[in-house]
């Protein structure tokens, strides 16, 4: 007769391999459910953050059943998770240089929709009372900018280089949008940012133009991926963006349009 | 009379307690896996011709040398500051105690950023005893080396602290109430009888702090910025360079992976084997 | 006046009063939990007492002194000999602690380890030193600094028979010439009887008993002691007696005789004591007995564990002691 400790771990085990199974199925089941609801995932720079947040409501109340979802990060973090197969629809990227740096994941040719350039911002109260580029450039300043591995880092380099300024950063962010947070938190004297961050930060900041700056602009490319789950959706969302109603809402907030 | 020599006799395998269950078995070896596959995978994977190139170049350099020397300032502070501080945890029974000891431990849970968003709010340039300390002093410690070893030390001293207050409760106080019994003030007592006995504690600490201020990166990118020379240690490079060119950064983070090892397992045998 | 006068209470632990003259051995025995260690505790100022600890003409109680201060030497239970230092360096610590140049302490703390038998054990770490060599180092330590008081708990607990034996010697020895007051807490009659002037027994918090080793032998007053020293003890109206085993008789039917000094129960367990087997049986409504038979009678009577027996002992075969303590 089968004694009832044995028979207890023989249920033991029985509950905890229905659990496994069940806890896979569930996994498998979440990834790709389709069903009635569509999601649209977008990989956008950092500087796209209020533009692309506004377009992709938009998308939305056109497109009923569809979903937006946005990711916004530095361009080259993006790049490199397009590369690596991200499940993701569509990229945009401040730079020619990062959007050539995922040309294998993309499909199609990318198209350019806006452009930007640099200003200096300081803190709308700051302690240092910097008004002006010459602070920085003499080095009065405490700045921070962009590593240079970001479009506006890189921007920013070549930009120092014509215009020879050798004061150095005190920081280098890894987006532009940390650049922005420390001086509005007046954590850093100015901060090299990109126009469009400077007006979304509106009265929390200083802003002061570049000499130079607006010769040396960026361009932003966008363009549907390969691994796109519904490629025909993902060209609808760039459609808007290059349209009428995209340059309206990329000029208000500051970009250049081609 | 002659005996013919006996068979050699071997000991048979100790009779063990029984075959280890699957139940332990299978989800051990699962979460040996998890920690040894992907070390392997980026063992395998690493361009390890790339490191000569790497190590040439002065960013990797002042990276490496600023991790060596803000990790070691780091274990330093940690043990003036820390050890007293479990000292007095473990011996002296204050109003407050367990609610300290609790405090203590909150950076262990908090999320690195955090931490650095904390350190930023007290020490920033606007932070509650920053700003005053930049008022009169003109100084700021963000963007600085110091920062760097203050975010360190700030996320590796609960580490450093639970394990001496540990080693402390454990050897107990009976040493110390003979050594009193003999004559010994306090400190003649912490000096020459309770810190020598908790010097294995102590490395046991240090060990621990020492690897958590290496690998340190959100409350140091946060409070301490980062820039090649001052702040950008090597975790803040490699996730910098991870951006640009990830082979890259798989050497990088292969050589901090072999630096580390490399001093844990010279440790080991002089400091973490009990005497 | 020197010596040692005490009269302590830690609430809810020990209430006692003794008092002792320069030079005197005082056994404190009693059951585990009785306060012999509190008491300890309490004149080394490890625990909080109310009350009047007077050493050598000083009250260490008011206000109360700290046990560095004290001039005390301990050897606990566990000896507690520091792990990390040889054992020269642990008999020199006291000295040291106290402001003595090294190399004055360790001439010092040799002497010491010589005079105790271990002199050529100086460089071994306490790991290395047996139960019994280990003592004597723990001794060594604590009669270096030349205490007041001497506190020994439990000295020879855990050691072999021999080497008990021959450190209980060595003890003696220095015990009559040590001039302080020496408190030895201790579970065997031995101890008492061979080292000490004076015997407090310590029961549940209090001191139920005191007087010469020889007078709380003879008449018990705690069931405790009375076993240590192999006696049995029983109260009768307002009179203790106390008796030997040898006194008693058992029978299987309840006997003649005073019913007074009659008792029934049955045998918990025998053990042989030298050329007779002692009985311990537990009684219905009296205390435990010990009751000496032959082995002959035992065979005879068939005295296993689990027998109703019938012990009775005549009184004259008793000493009677008064209650009051």
């Amino acid at each position: 007769m089968r004694s009832r400790g044995s028979l207890r771990s023989h249920l033991g085990r029985r509950v905890v391999a229905v659990a496994i199974v069940g806890a896979l199925a569930l996994t498998g089941c979440s990834a790709g459910a389709g069903g009635d609801e569509e999601t649209l995932t977008v990989l956008a720079a950092a500087s796209l953050t209020e533009t692309f947040t506004e377009l992709a409501d938009e998308f939305e109340a056109e497109h009923p059943g569809v979903r937006v979802r946005l990711a916004f990060d530095s361009s080259a973090t993006l790049a490199q998770q397009a590369l690596e197969g991200a499940p993701a629809d569509v990229l945009a990227t401040a730079d020619a240089r990062t959007m050539e740096l995922a040309s294998d994941a993309v499909s199609g040719d990318p198209r350019t929709f806006a452009s930007n350039s640099l200003v200096l911002v300081a803190p709308a109260d700051g302690r240092a009372g910097v008004d002006g580029f010459d602070d920085v450039a003499s080095g009065r300043a405490a700045y921070v900018a962009c590593v240079e591995t970001a479009p506006c880092g890189a921007l920013w380099s070549a930009l120092a280089d014509e215009q020879q300024v050798e004061a150095e950063p005190v920081s280098l962010e890894v987006d532009v949008k940390a650049v922005l947070a420390r001086v509005v938190a007046d954590e850093a004297d100015a901060g090299i940012v990109y126009a469009t961050d400077a007006v979304s930060a509106g009265e929390d900041v200083a802003t002061f133009p570049i000499p130079g700056a607006d010769a040396l602009t960026t361009t932003y490319p966008i363009a549907v991926l390969e691994q796109a789950r519904e490629p025909d959706l993902a060209q609808e969302f760039v459609e808007l963006v290059l349209s009428r109603a995209g340059r309206d809402v990329l000029d208000a907030a500051g970009f250049s349009l081609p | 009379m002659t005996s013919a020599p006996s068979p050699a006799r071997t000991p048979a395998r100790a009779p063990s307690l029984g075959r280890p269950p699957l139940l332990l078995l299978v989800p051990g070896s699962v979460g040996a896996a998890l920690l040894v596959v992907p070390l392997v995978a980026l063992l395998l994977d690493t361009p390890w011709s790339d490191l000569g190139a790497q190590l040439a170049d002065p960013a990797v350099r002042d990276a490496l040398w600023l991790s060596g020397l803000t990790s070691a300032l780091t274990v330093a502070l940690c043990v003036l500051l820390g050890t007293p501080l479990a000292w007095l945890l473990a011996r002296v029974d204050f109003p407050g105690r367990r609610l300290l000891r609790g405090l203590v431990a909150v950076p262990l849970v908090l999320p690195p950023v955090v931490a650095g968003v904390a350190l930023v709010a007290a020490l920033g340039r606007n932070g509650l005893l920053g700003g005053p300390l930049h008022d009169v002093t003109g100084w700021t410690i963000p963007y600085t080396t110091t920062a760097v070893v203050l975010a360190h030390t700030f996320v590796s001293l609960p580490f450093f602290v639970l394990s001496v207050e540990g080693a402390l409760r454990t050897a107990g106080e009976r040493f110390d109430v003979v050594a009193a019994t003999l004559g010994a003030d306090r400190w003649t007592t912490f000096s020459r009888v309770t810190l020598p006995l908790a010097l294995p504690g102590v490395a046991a600490g240090c060990v621990l702090a020492w690897a958590r201020s290496l690998g340190e990166f959100g409350a140091t990118i946060t409070f301490a910025g980062n820039f090649p020379g001052t702040t950008q240690t090597m975790p803040s490079l490699i996730y910098t360079t991870l951006q640009a060119d990830p082979a890259a950064a798989r050497t990088l983070s292969m050589l901090l992976l072999v630096v580390s090892i490399g001093v844990l397992v010279g440790l080991r045998r002089r400091w973490l084997v009990t005497s | 006046m020197t010596g040692l006068s005490l009269d302590v209470e830690v609430p809810g632990r020990l209430s006692a009063a003794l008092d002792a003259a320069a030079g005197d051995v005082v056994a404190v025995i009693g059951p585990n939990g009785a306060g012999k260690s509190t008491l300890l505790s309490a004149v080394a100022g490890l625990l909080p007492v109310a009350g009047r600890v007077e050493v050598a003409g000083r009250d260490w109680n008011a206000p109360p002194l700290p046990v560095r201060d004290r001039g005390v030497g301990l050897v606990p239970q566990d000896r507690s000999l520091f792990p990390h230092l040889t054992a020269l360096e642990n008999v020199a610590f006291g000295l040291r602690a106290r402001g003595e140049r090294p190399a004055t302490a360790r001439v010092r703390a040799q002497e010491w380890l010589d005079r105790l038998g271990v002199g050529d054990l100086g460089r071994r770490r306490p790991h290395a030193l047996s139960g019994g060599q280990a003592q004597r180092v723990a001794l060594a330590r604590a009669l270096v600094t030349d205490p007041a008081v001497l506190l020994l708990d439990e000295p020879f607990a855990g050691l072999d028979v021999g080497v008990a034996t021959s450190l209980r010697i060595a003890l003696a020895e220095h015990l009559a010439s040590y001039s302080g007051v020496t408190l030895l807490v201790t579970h065997d009659a031995l101890d008492a009887l061979t080292l000490a002037d004076r015997v407090v027994v310590v029961d549940e918090g209090r001191i139920a008993q005191t007087g010469t080793p020889h007078e709380v032998a003879a008449r018990p007053r705690t069931e405790h002691v009375a076993r240590l020293v192999g006696l049995n003890v029983v109260p009768d109206g307002d009179v203790r007696r106390s008796f030997p085993p040898s006194a008693v008789t058992v029978s299987l039917a309840r006997p003649e005789g005073s019913a007074r000094l009659t008792w029934r129960g049955r045998v918990a367990g025998t053990t042989p004591h030298g050329d007779a087997l002692r009985l311990l049986v537990t009684t219905e409504d009296g205390p435990e007995l010990l009751a000496d038979v032959t082995p002959a009678a035992a065979v005879d009577l068939g005295l296993t564990a689990g027998r109703e027996v019938w012990l009775t002992v005549k009184a004259t075969a008793t000493t009677t002691d008064s209650m009051r303590p």
